[in-house]
């Protein structure tokens, strides 16, 4: 494959596409596909060909504001129909040309207007199992640029220069590790990307891999020729089903294109890429566990150093990146480190994409520049709380992040400015919370979740998230004492301090920083024995007879 | 010199054993195929019992406790076999918000189990997941794998009583 010929096959597609009048795009991802978006496709196929009309229908991945599902693009009009069911298939094939179907119609502006689109630039324009589609959009050309015309210091320079920094969550400079791993001796390398999406409550790297999964796999390659390495892995959660299927299909068809294997664009340069599946496990996100776990042992973390980019995956140098960053890449090498740094905020560069979830009026996926204001991103892209309810907080983080109060919108999102208010940028869940939310519950359930996820590999994780777990509990059933408040906040203190991975250093997160910005929630349910959100379960004080 | 290692025959003419022998084979029966094999022989069989845990660990060479140490540390093995029918209520932090820990108790409560088990005549297991992506349409829970959004009480019991009634 050479750049001549990879112009070759984009031309292909846009004659193809050419032909026809109208694009009508479906949306296929999990939310959309759970409504009966399949169903809704296959009778706008029908439709189409009854109509005689030149229409092109084509599935795409996710296309954002799910909460409007069923959702179906039609082009040139860029005109979104929302809550699409089969039965309206018809009605959009004779609106093309024509009057759209005023009951489908919606108005996605404000949600759209303040996004940012980069690692999505191709969600919902692209079918995700056609090579050839994600050609047509600039797709493999970085790879075959940088094969072609750049040095492995040159691309590390340019990843450098864009000041990208990790998407998983820690946000560690990625050129830098980058430089780190080609640095490091050994003849043998290995570039890994982590799709072990295991913060509930966020589906970003989901909705990359299946919605585009050429782009995980051309920014694997690059990294590769960048540090040196031949082979790559991507592990994979297995409960996305989907997002394995697409990516096993995107690796074949890339080896077919000659994309993928050896010699690429006859250089001496060979990468191949293998899938693992994870096993349930939210420890296998942090990469030491990760490494375990390929390596077909329990997920168990190890101290650090030796880091992975010295000694990782079977000992050899490893380079580690999430699926988004990874997703970055091509769009860095193709338009420049610049491009990408004239991007966001002071020392937070390019975009990020948040999973919008919780009680807010648009759900979805939202691809914002860095140091946006929560309040942009909740009230005008996310459209606000529903129902009239009161605007609590918003959890970015996951289980190792915080929840933000209300008074502290104005924020601009950005790994520092998040780490400062007690939470952290995390992978990107982004969860909102109105006033039905009890924030001590809250806090309980993620103790639980990282309770029932250690791995009981070091004691302070291990018994310090079950004590803390007990104590919570306590509190939400009303029975707790300050005594029992003040020994959580000193336990909060030893597991963070004293942890061995990022799973228990963080784990006491969602506890800090609700005390912190909710205390007098916690003294409500302790002292009154009330639950100011009317979630916990408070039984009456049983009166004692004098 | 070295004696080659042959793996063990197939624990029985079940064809569905050639599948797992096969995830091995392709992986040139090397030990860091363990959990590789283990997701065949769970999506072959439903679940993974003692003998086909000992077969997968003689065939890699991995020993007994490495092999249950491995079962057993992730969620996604299961050591019983699943009901006819599963309900997986998703319990990540979207679904919680949300409520599903209320579906997960009123499901329990109308099949007298609690989530991991299944019902005494076999046919439905109650099961959560720690989050399958779909948060933006919480509360989700899965019938069988399928995804339903925005669930409610009313229709999660009346799912069961659909599958009760078979």
């Amino acid at each position: 494959m050479t750049i001549e010929e990879l112009d070759q096959i984009a031309l292909s597609v846009r004659q193809e596409n050419a032909k026809y009048d109208y694009e009508v795009n479906v949306c296929m991802d999990l939310a959309c596909a759970s409504q009966g978006a399949g169903l809704l496709r296959d009778e706008l196929v029908k439709a189409a060909e009854a109509s005689g009309k030149k229409v092109l229908v084509r599935r795409t991945g996710c296309m954002g504001p799910c909460s409007s599902g069923p959702l179906v693009r039609v082009d040139p009009e860029e005109q979104h129909y929302h809550h699409v069911t089969a039965n309206y298939a018809e009605a959009i094939v004779a609106g093309l040309g024509g009057k759209p179907v005023p009951e489908l119609q919606c108005d996605l502006n404000d949600h759209f207007d303040g996004q940012v689109r980069v690692v999505l630039e191709n969600a919902g324009h692209i079918d995700p199992e056609k090579i050839d589609d994600y050609i047509s959009r600039d797709g493999y050309k970085a790879l075959l640029t940088v094969l072609t015309e750049m040095t492995p210091n040159g691309v590390i320079h340019r990843i450098t220069e864009s000041g990208l920094r990790g998407r998983g969550g820690g946000g560690y400079p990625t050129g830098l590790k980058w430089s780190t791993v080609a640095k490091a001796t050994g003849d043998v390398k290995y570039v890994v990307c982590n799709g072990d999406e295991g913060d509930p409550g966020a589906f970003m790297d989901r909705s990359v891999m299946e919605g585009d999964p050429h782009r995980v796999i051309e920014g694997m390659a690059i990294a590769a020729y960048a540090i040196g390495a031949t082979k790559g892995y991507i592990y994979v959660r297995a409960e996305y089903p989907v997002a394995v299927a697409r990516l096993t299909t995107a690796l074949r068809e890339a080896r077919r294109r000659g994309l993928l294997g050896s010699n690429l664009c006859g250089t001496p340069f060979s990468f191949d890429v293998e899938i693992r599946l994870g096993a349930g496990a939210f420890v296998c996100g942090e990469e030491t566990a990760l490494i375990a776990s390929i390596e077909g042992r329990r997920g168990t973390p190890k101290p650090r150093p030796p880091y992975p980019a010295v000694s990782g995956l079977w000992g050899k140098p490893t380079l580690l990146n999430n699926v988004e960053t990874y997703a970055n890449i091509a769009p860095i090498v193709r338009n420049g480190g610049k491009w990408f740094a004239n991007m966001g905020s002071e020392r937070s560069k390019g975009t990020k994409v948040f999973a919008l979830t919780g009680k807010i009026t648009n759900t979805g996926l939202v691809e914002v520049p860095m140091g946006i204001k929560l309040r942009e991103i909740i009230e005008t892209i996310g459209g606000g709380v529903p129902g009239g309810h009161k605007f609590k907080a918003v959890q970015t983080g996951g289980p190792s992040g915080g929840c933000i109060p209300a008074d502290m919108l104005d924020l601009g999102v950005s790994y520092d400015a998040l780490m400062k208010v007690g939470s952290i940028m995390g992978s990107g869940g982004m969860i909102v919370m109105d006033d039905t939310s009890c924030m001590v519950n809250v806090a309980r359930f993620f103790i639980e979740f990282c309770m029932t996820e250690s791995c009981g590999k070091c004691i302070p994780c291990r018994a310090g998230t079950a004590q803390m777990f007990t104590l919570l509990t306590r509190i939400c059933n009303g029975v707790g004492t300050m005594d029992d408040l003040a020994l959580l906040e000193d336990l909060c203190v030893t597991v963070k301090e004293t942890s061995l991975c990022g799973l228990g250093q963080t784990a006491p997160n969602p506890v800090l920083s609700t005390l912190k910005y909710f205390r007098d929630e916690y003294l409500e349910h302790i002292n009154h024995k009330r639950c100011p959100a009317g979630v916990c379960n408070i039984q009456a004080p049983v009166e004692v007879l004098a | 010199m070295p004696v080659p290692f042959t793996p063990p025959p197939l624990p029985s003419d079940d064809k569905r054993w050639k599948i797992v022998n096969g995830t091995m084979r392709k992986n040139g029966f090397a030990r860091y195929a363990l959990i590789e094999t283990l997701h065949t022989v769970q999506s072959s069989f439903g679940y993974l019992d003692d003998d086909s845990i000992r077969f997968v660990a003689n065939s890699l060479r991995v020993p007994l406790s490495q092999a249950y140490g491995v079962v057993t540390f992730y969620h996604y093995f299961s050591l019983k076999p699943p009901g006819k029918h599963t309900l997986t209520i998703c319990s990540g932090t979207a679904c919680y918000i949300k409520g599903s820990d209320k579906l997960v108790d009123a499901a329990a409560k109308r099949l007298g189990i609690v989530a991991g088990q299944t019902t005494g005549d076999g046919k439905i297991s109650l099961m959560t997941a720690r989050c399958v992506g779909a948060c933006s349409r919480a509360p989700v829970a899965l019938a069988d794998g399928e995804v339903a959004g925005e669930m409610s009480g009313e229709q999660m019991l009346e799912q069961l009583e659909r599958w009760a009634v078979e």
